[in-house]
């Protein structure tokens, strides 16, 4: 069993095998990285570039992390230290840099389609660490591992993605994933921050924050930015809590042996409450470290099929 | 040297002449730039043609031999971006797609807005391929604050207004624009999107819009935008021409315009009954990024059902350069626009006609005669005493559009490698041929 792509672009068309290939992979990673010394050879000789256009803490870290335990060599860009503050073009920068002899690209970037366009400009594989509001594929991975871990499997489980379904990739990612896994998929958010023809995903839609929870196994909530409300997308923060925020009280609708989930960065008192992201059924942390397994189970598959297709 | 009596010989083409329904096979008799005569073949022509050198007749069997094609939305990018196209470049490429004469947008640096500007284009468009007539700016500077010096624009030659490229957001500077361009009859053209609706957009927003992330362009901002201008018109008069109608909502809009009295006309691009929204994801070819953008088949449908009942008068290509150090870019930061004077023609044919929704003669109407009746233009017929501005069709050749063969500087077009029916085998411009494959 292989991937059949060099490149990890999105979910939209991986398949169930793809994505248990992967997460099964990525429970030998979790393992290792849990020993005393968490480093194997796996990517020795391998370079790998972390292509940072937009601010990142964990998934830049984390990629980072990934790549040293597999002994990668690796380099990291930030967009502000860098020429593009010079005007130079993404396709300049990356030939370039492939020039100097890299194999991978990790990018996130603000431009829905950008990792795409690299694989038109370079020969490298390319990672896709989230791309506009398109995909955030490793994102969505992680967390469905972390879902797994916890039931065993992902069929037939009620996961919930609350939170401004408009502007995520980690909510779509999430979709395509979850509903390759079997998972039975609903979304939440104010109506202004659904993206239009929502009904297309092919999940429950919900605006009623109660209905949309009621019965859930899982709960992912994700950020809700400042900016938004700025833009005149909802009338307050304020409001948005009292509407969409997930508080004890309304844990009580979920089922039994729920799970709280968030990508982070958190606003806490927001779209959560202190006491839901650091309660029993949070498992916020260990998706952080499932996310340095994937990334490393990611890193490893793709690089694999370099070598084949060589 | 003996004197001859004609200068250009067309014989034994199919000819269309839209202004008179005249449709069989003939031959175009062309004296001092202008149509002599056209007559059927006899004895006596026969022998006329045949003590003609050869270089002096063109040989016209097999083609459709049509006024010279006439293409209202054309930005030629001179003068300011040369490096994306130039009135010359331009005029080759619309000669290539059979356009002999083309109206050039506004939009240029400096902006048309004053009449040195329009005497500039004229002054380069005298050594061109076609003949190019100039639009001029509604507001100054395309600022959509205050009326450009449209009696000025008028004296040194503008055949209409607009700032295409941004709608007029300012309701009451659209009122007056309306106002002030009935005292010259000169059409106002309108790039019907609302600001406030589309302004960020990227692309139609749809659900595949929703799928990739990217910020869409609601239809209802250009069937908003239409329906204010109708109105504006409806109530001030004067005559408002809606550019490159994209959504099906505007396509009923101006239906119903016209069906009330409304004195306005309507043009159709060919990216907007051929291309949709959900080529974008497989590809993200920035080339297909365009406003108004690319919709969905109700849309493409809804547009050919307009041309098919008239509510859309004429077609034009809406020829839009960006050079690749523009538009090679992510999606979002790519500029809007695409070629299109060398692919129009091919693609009306391919996608309107062999598919049985217009016959040659409405096709043509709308690529000649329409369009010079609603930019009260010289050209669009084949009449005696009319300019030998005259287009031969080869009706069924099967040809590749390939990125050499373009002629524009900047080589913006989706439609490279496609399979195209139906081109220009020559373009005659004053009685002068100015390009034959």
């Amino acid at each position: 069993m292989k991937l059949r792509s060099r490149h990890l672009l999105g979910l939209e068309n991986v398949t169930r095998d793809e994505i248990s290939l992967i997460l099964d992979t990525a429970e030998t990673f979790r393992e290792i990285i849990e020993r005393p010394i968490k480093k194997v050879p796996t990517l020795r000789g391998i370079t790998v570039l972390n292509l940072f256009y937009e601010p990142s803490t964990r998934t830049k870290i984390s990629f980072e992390l990934a790549e040293k335990r597999l002994s990668a060599d690796s380099i990291s860009f930030a967009k502000a230290t860098s020429s593009v503050t010079k005007g130079e073009s993404l396709r300049d920068t990356v030939q370039n840099i492939e020039a100097m002899k890299i194999d991978m690209v990790v990018i996130r970037h603000s431009s829905t389609g950008a990792p795409f366009y690299l694989t038109q400009c370079i020969d490298s594989n390319v990672i896709n660490a989230g791309d506009g509001s398109h995909e955030h594929p490793t994102q969505a991975l992680l967390d469905m591992m972390t879902i797994r871990q916890k039931y065993g499997s992902l069929d037939g489980l009620r996961v919930v993605l609350i939170g401004d379904v408009k502007h995520s990739r980690v909510v779509r990612s999430n979709i395509w994933g979850l509903k390759t896994m079997g998972a039975s998929v609903a979304i939440c958010g104010p109506s202004t921050l659904m993206p239009y023809e929502v009904e297309k995903f092919g999940v429950d839609v919900y605006t009623n924050v109660e209905e949309a929870i009621d019965g859930a196994d899982v709960v992912n909530i994700m950020r809700i930015q400042l900016e938004r409300q700025k833009a005149g997308l909802f009338p307050s923060m304020r409001e948005y809590t009292n509407l969409f925020g997930i508080t004890k009280e309304r844990l009580k609708l979920l089922n039994e042996n729920f799970t709280i989930m968030h990508p982070g960065p958190m606003n806490r008192g927001i779209e959560i409450t202190s006491e839901v992201a650091d309660g029993d059924s949070s498992v916020i942390l260990n998706q952080v470290t499932n996310g340095q397994a994937v990334r490393m189970a990611v890193l490893y598959l793709l690089s694999g099929k370099k070598e084949e297709a060589e | 040297m003996r004197k001859l009596e004609f200068d250009l010989i067309i014989k034994n083409g199919r000819v269309i002449n839209p202004a008179l329904g005249f449709g069989q096979v003939a031959d175009v008799f062309v004296k001092d730039g202008v149509i002599a005569k056209i007559e059927k073949e006899s004895a006596k022509t026969k022998r006329k043609i045949a003590s003609y050198p050869d270089e002096m007749v063109v040989d016209a069997t097999d083609l459709l031999v049509v006024p010279g094609l006439i293409d209202i939305h054309v930005h030629l990018r001179e003068p300011g971006r040369e490096y994306a196209e130039t009135i010359v470049t331009g005029c080759r490429a619309a000669a290539n797609g059979g356009f002999t004469s083309v109206c050039c947008m506004p939009n240029t640096y400096p902006v048309i807005d004053n009449q040195e500007t329009v005497q500039f284009v004229k002054a380069r468009a005298a050594i061109a391929d076609a003949r190019v007539y100039v639009i001029g700016a509604i507001s100054k500077e395309l600022k959509g604050e205050e009326l450009s010096e449209i009696g000025d624009l008028v004296k040194a030659g503008v055949v209409a207004i607009t700032d295409d490229g941004n709608y007029v957001q300012n309701s009451d500077l659209m009122r007056r624009a309306l106002e002030y361009a009935k005292m010259f009859n000169i059409p106002v053209v309108s790039h019907a999107e609302d600001m406030q609706l589309c302004g960020e957009g990227h692309m139609n927003e749809s659900f595949e819009s929703s799928r990739l992330g990217l910020k869409g362009r609601p239809s209802v901002g250009e069937v908003i935008a239409v329906l204010r201008d109708i109105k504006l018109c409806e109530f001030v008069g004067g005559r408002l021409h809606i550019a490159h109608v994209s959504t099906a909502g505007a396509v009923e809009a101006i239906r119903q315009a016209k069906a009330a009295g409304v004195k306005v006309t309507a043009e159709a691009c060919p990216h907007h009954f051929v291309l949709t929204d959900d080529m974008i994801g497989e590809s993200f070819d920035t080339n297909l990024k365009v406003n108004p953008p690319i919709r969905t088949k109700k849309d493409v449908d809804a547009i050919i059902g307009g041309l098919v009942d008239g509510t859309i008068d004429c077609i034009a290509s809406d020829h839009a350069p960006h050079p690749e150090e523009d538009k090679d870019a992510e999606f979002d930061k790519a500029p809007p626009g695409m070629l299109g004077l060398q692919t129009t023609l091919g693609l009306v044919k391919t996608y309107l006609i062999d598919k049985g929704y217009l016959s040659w003669a409405d096709a043509i109407r709308k690529m000649t005669i329409n369009p010079a009746r609603i930019m009260g233009l010289p050209g669009g017929t084949l009449n005696e005493g009319a300019p030998a501005d005259i287009t031969l069709i080869d009706p069924d050749k099967k040809w590749t559009f390939k990125e050499k063969d373009i002629l524009s500087i900047a080589k913006n077009s989706p439609f490279v490698g496609w399979k195209l029916n139906g081109r220009a085998a020559y373009t005659v411009v004053g009685g002068k041929v100015v390009h034959e494959y």
